[in-house]
Order: structure tokens, then sequence, then C-alpha cells
């Protein structure tokens, strides 16, 4: 059987000059939760926008593969995108604030991605919609379907989005930050419910965080980005025990204390930014901050494999 | 919201008063009143007794106070020509302005926001560039000579529509097609960049991820948010009309508020002039409170938590 969401050599540019994705590979497995880490610009959200096909305008993709549950999706039409979005496959936003219609209910948000994909009434749809919210940690959840967004906190919007994103009980959930505007004790409800529904359900997870701590607590696998490429890609305990990209291993050292992952510590505290790449950009894009650099790294650089599930981008061997 | 109306009366009691002393001078600044009424044979003798009958021999501000006074209670005066109460008068003539205003209205926004929404999803076309044009030809197009090639064309040549008068639903079409295009720009303009913004917005992204159609995120999503100011906009545009209507009606001989008005400043009937733009203004002010109650009841933001 194929993996549920499989992402080979993705490629995103916006207006021809900004390369911001650059031969990405991710795989999601049925069950699986993949963690997606790396610096702030380094691609993650255009990366996940890619797969949803919601890219800005102006924003060109092409993949050597891209397909869920075996279907090709570069080739599918809008509508046949449009009914496996929210559906089979869901995506909750970085930007928790802006992402719910001023206009509307909450209650009338959430129920409409259900009556769309489903057939059922409008109560069904309510009470499905109120169970979900409790579920994430949402008291009241009545009262608050008869809300606007306006009158809901940063990490409430969050929670619904959330809860509006599993209505259909998607296979896929692809969540960019879904935690960051959370606190902790609510941060690790969601991560439990998380957990939950992917034993209960085998509901696939491409999970973007700046969080260590959580990579730690849920993935099954991670994938670190830089400059728009995947640079090392290993399952999770593999990955913190024997990273092999020096900017993996950067990352690994910015937090503070060995083998021990605190919270809340952003990546990023490697000296220097993530440069902005065009189109034709040739060796590895981490040269300028790297202490193993040499002339040879400004040329193409090999994908080595460090063991069967395991393999990163560097010109250093394994 | 209890202080925002109560604002808002405040800014509507001023402009009442504004307009209320405007009329009263420019009326005046036109010449002895009492000559005029009294009419082109008259003798001095005749002339005193019309100023002391209509009470003009008093001081202006005397004069002034007491129509204010008079106009506070509902009492607008009688006419000087057709010797009935102003009230009477205006309230014939009303139901033909506002029909004509709000046939204008209905016409401006079914032009208005199909053509800004296509101007917004076709954005940087060539069609939305066409949309502009016609947009911005239509602001530059004085009403009176619109109304001319209408008639000429519509009403003479292909003998569709009727080009005066106000028997039927027909003799509005055109008097409205006219209004319409003072406010079809305006309109056009404010749906299309509503509708740009609301398209770029994360909301319509998530409306997107959700797998929505696409009759569903362009009206439903986009549109709620961007029809907003534009319903705004459409209340204030109205009372432009109305306004706008003195001309218009008397192109069409529509026999309407703004025809009695005409026909008052060439009468010198002044009770008539200065109640018709105060009722005027009164509506012109309710409007814009409309327009933001309108925008309350569109953004549950402004309702408050
Ligand atoms: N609509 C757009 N137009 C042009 N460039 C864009 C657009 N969206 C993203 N980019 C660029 O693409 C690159 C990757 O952005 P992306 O949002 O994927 O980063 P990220 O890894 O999600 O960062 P963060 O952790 O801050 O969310 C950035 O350099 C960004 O400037
Ligand atoms: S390829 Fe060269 S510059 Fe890039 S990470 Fe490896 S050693 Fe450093
Ligand atoms: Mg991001």
């Amino acid at each position: 059987m194929s993996a549920l969401l499989e992402v080979d050599h993705l490629e995103v540019n916006f207006g021809g000059r900004v390369s911001a994705v650059r031969g990405a590979s991710v795989t999601v497995e049925r069950g699986e939760t993949h963690c997606l880490v790396g610096e702030s610009g380094c691609g993650k959200s255009v990366t996940a926008l890619a797969v949803m096909n919601l890219l800005a305008r102006g924003a060109r993709r092409s993949a050597k593969r891209l397909a869920f549950e075996g279907q090709d999706l570069t080739g599918l039409s809008d509508s046949g995108m449009a009914h496996l979005r929210g559906n089979a496959m869901a995506m909750i936003f970085q930007e928790p604030m802006t992402c719910l219609n001023p206009a509307y209910t909450v209650g009338s948000q959430m129920t409409e991605v259900l009556r769309r994909h489903r057939k059922t009434t409008q109560r069904a749809a309510t009470d499905r919609a109120a169970d979900l919210l409790a579920r994430v940690g949402i008291t009241a959840p009545g009262l608050r379907l008869g809300q606007f967004p306006h009158q809901l906190s940063g990490g409430l919007r969050q929670r619904v989005m959330i809860a509006m994103a599993l209505m259909c009980d998607p296979k896929l959930l692809i969540a960019d930050e879904p935690t960051t505007a959370l606190d902790v004790t609510v941060q690790a409800q969601i991560l439990r419910l998380l957990a939950g529904l992917q034993r209960d359900l085998g509901l696939g997870m491409l999970l973007i965080t700046h969080d260590l701590g959580i990579v730690a607590r849920v993935g099954h696998r991670v994938s670190v980005m830089y400059a728009g490429e995947v640079v090392e890609s290993a399952p999770t305990a593999e990955l913190f025990a024997n990273p092999k990209h020096p900017y993996t291993k950067g990352l690994l050292r910015c937090v503070p204390v060995p083998g021990k992952i605190r919270r809340d510590e952003p990546l990023g505290s490697i000296p220097g930014t993530v440069p902005r790449i065009g189109p034709g950009f040739e060796g590895c894009a981490f040269r300028e901050r790297c202490d193993f650099a040499d002339a040879t790294c400004a040329h193409t650089i090999p994908r080595h494999a460090a063991s069967a599930a395991h393999d990163f981008l560097c010109r250093l061997p394994a | 919201m209890l202080q925002f109306l109560v604002r808002r009366l405040i800014v509507a009691i001023l402009v009442a008063a504004t307009v209320m002393t405007l009329a009263f001078i420019l009326t005046r600044l036109s010449g002895d009143l009492a000559i005029s009424i009294a009419g082109p044979n008259a003798t001095q003798a005749d002339v005193e007794a019309v100023r002391k009958a209509y009470g003009l021999d008093r001081p202006l501000t005397v004069q002034f106070f007491d129509w204010v006074g008079r106009a506070a209670t509902g009492d607008l005066g009688e006419s000087y020509f057709f010797k009935t109460k102003v009230s009477k008068l205006i309230g014939e003539r009303m139901p033909i302005t506002i029909t004509l205003g709000l046939t204008g209205l209905v016409i401006a926004l079914l032009v208005s926001l199909p053509l800004g929404i296509l101007a917004a999803v076709r954005e940087n076309t060539a069609l939305d560039r066409v949309v502009q044009m016609v947009a911005l030809l239509g602001q530059a197009m004085p009403s009176f000579w619109l109304g001319l090639i209408l008639m000429i064309t519509l009403g003479l040549q292909l003998g569709w529509l009727p080009i005066s008068g106000t028997g039927s639903w027909q003799h509005y079409v055109m008097p409205g097609i006219v209004l319409a295009f003072s406010a079809i720009p305006a309109l056009t303009r404010l749906t299309r960049a509503g509708m740009i913004q609301a398209m770029g917005s994360d909301y319509i992204r998530t409306a997107r991820a959700k797998g929505l159609s696409r009759a569903s995120i362009l009206l439903k999503h986009a549109l709620r948010n961007a029809a907003i100011p534009v319903v705004a906009i459409a209340a204030v545009q109205l009372g432009f009309m109305l306004g706008g209507s003195i001309v218009i009606e008397q192109v069409f001989a529509l026999h309407g508020v703004g025809f009695l008005a005409w026909e008052s400043i060439g009468k010198n009937d002044f009770p008539v002039v200065q109640a018709v733009v105060l009722v005027l203004a009164v509506i012109y002010v309710a409007l814009t409170m409309v327009a933001d109650l309108m925008n309350a009841v569109l953004d549950p933001r402004l309702r408050g938590p």
C-alpha cells in the first residue's frame, strides 16, 4: 500500500525570483506523526500550503511526485482537490487570530465543513461541533458555537481551528504550529488529543513546529528543513541520538541541557540567518554558516544514507 | 453603542441647524420677497400690505427663529404660491422622489456588485481594466447630458421607454439609470477593493482549506465581508441621489420633491424652498445614521463583545 502522503522533490517559487522550497521530500505514513522543523523562513509553511494547493497567487508549484493515498495531486482539478480538502486532508494554520471569518459564528463555520462533505442534518452537525469543541478542551461549547471569532481569545480560536479541522475525520492532518498560541497545559491537552486520534483513527499528521520538546514527545519521524530543502530526515530517537547534518547538530546544540529537551526553546540560535535563495543556486545553502564548509560545498551535494530510514544532505560522509 | 448614537444625533442636529441657516440666508439674498409675491402690477401700498401679512416686516433674526421654532414642531409654514401647507405639498410629492431614488439605488447595486466582483476575481486582467475605465467614464459624465442621450436613444429612436411623466414603472427606468450612473463608479470600486482584500485574507484561505465550493467562497465568505462598506456607502449614495433628483426630475418631468423645489425657486416661494432643503438634509443625515446601523448589523465586531 502506498504511503498516506508522498512529497518528492517539491519546488515552489514566487514570481520566479524567490525559491521558497527547493526539492523538499517528505513522506507521511498512516498513523504517523512526521515533524517538520527548521528556522523561521526555511519554507515549512510554504511546503504545507503547497501540499494543500493553497499557495498565494503568483506562486508556482512543481514536484516529481505529490500524492495522497497514491492519488496524484498535481494533476487534480480544482473541484477534485476541494473534495479532498477539509475532508480526507485537513489543515490548521499558523495564524489563529485571522483564520476564522469575522462575519460568521463559530458554529456556522464548523458545521458548514461537515455539511459540505457529508450528508447530515444541521442538528447533527452542531452536535458534532459541540462534541469536538469539548474534546479540544473548550468549556461551555454550546455558548462558544453561538459566538463570533472576535469574542474569543487567540488560544480559543486556535482550538476552534483544530476542532474544525477534525470535523470530517481527516486521514491526514497538516498542523502548522498548532500549539504556539496556547499555554502549556492546554498544549499538553491538545497533543494528547491528537495522539489519541492518531491511535483511534489512524490519523497521519504533518506537524510543523519550532518546539523540539514537542518533537521529542509526539514525533515518530523528523525532517529538518533549511532554506527550502530537507537537509536531514530520520526517526525521532535516531535523529536526537545521532544527528548527521551540521545544521541539525547546531539545532540540537541550541538546546541547553544535552539529552534533555527543554520546552519553549526557539530554534535559530545558530549564528547568522537563512539566506534568501533565487533560482539557479548551487551547492549547500548552509555553507556560509557551517564550521565544516570547504570548496566542495559550493557544488552539488550528495544525499547520504546513515541508515535505512535516516538520510542527510551534506558532503561529509556518513 | 448608545454613546455612539447620541454622538450621531448631536451631529445630525448640528447639520440640520447649519442647513436651516444657509437655506434661510440664501433665500433672503435673492431680493425683496414682498415685491415678488405682490406681483408686477402691485402698488407700493399692496407691497406693504403683503410685507405685513407674511411677517416680512419683522427683523430677520425674528423671522429666522420663528421659522426654526415652527419647523422644530413640524410646522413648515404655508406656500405663497399654492396657498396650502408646505408639509402637505412635500408629502404628496415625496413618494415619487423616493421611488426614483430607490430605483436608482437598486440599478446601481445590480450593476456595481457583479462588476466589482468580476473585476476583483479577474484582478489585473484586461477585463478588470475595462471595468475600471467604465467606472471612470461614468464619473465624468454630467447627469443631465446622460439623461438627454438616453431620452434620444432609448426614448425617441428606439421607443422602448417613455421619456417623461410618472404614469407607470417604466417612467422611472431612465431617470433611475441616470441617477444610478452617479453612484456606480464609487460602488464598483469599493466592491472591487473589498473583494480583493477579502480574497487575499486568511479566512478565505481557511474556506478553501475546508473544500468549500467556489460560489460559497466568493459569495458567502468574501462578499459578506466586502459588502460591509459597500452597504454603508450605498445608503449615503441614496442621500446624494435624492438631492441629485432636483436635476433629474426636471429633465424627465417627474413631479417629485426635486421638481417642486425647482418650481418654487422660480416663483420665489421661499417657505417651500427652505422646507425642501431642510427635509432633504434631514433625510440625508438620517441615511448616514442608517449606514452606521447597517454597518453594525453586518459587522459583528461593531456590536461589541
Ligand atoms: N506569498 C509569498 N510571496 C513571496 N514570498 C513568500 C510568500 N510566502 C512565503 N514566502 C517566502 O517563502 C519563504 C518561506 O516561508 P515560510 O512561510 O514557508 O517559512 P516558515 O518556515 O513557515 O517560517 P516560520 O517558522 O516563520 O513560519 C520565506 O522566505 C518567505 O519570505
Ligand atoms: S555540505 Fe558543506 S557546508 Fe553544507 S553542511 Fe555539509 S559541510 Fe557544511
Ligand atoms: Mg510558517
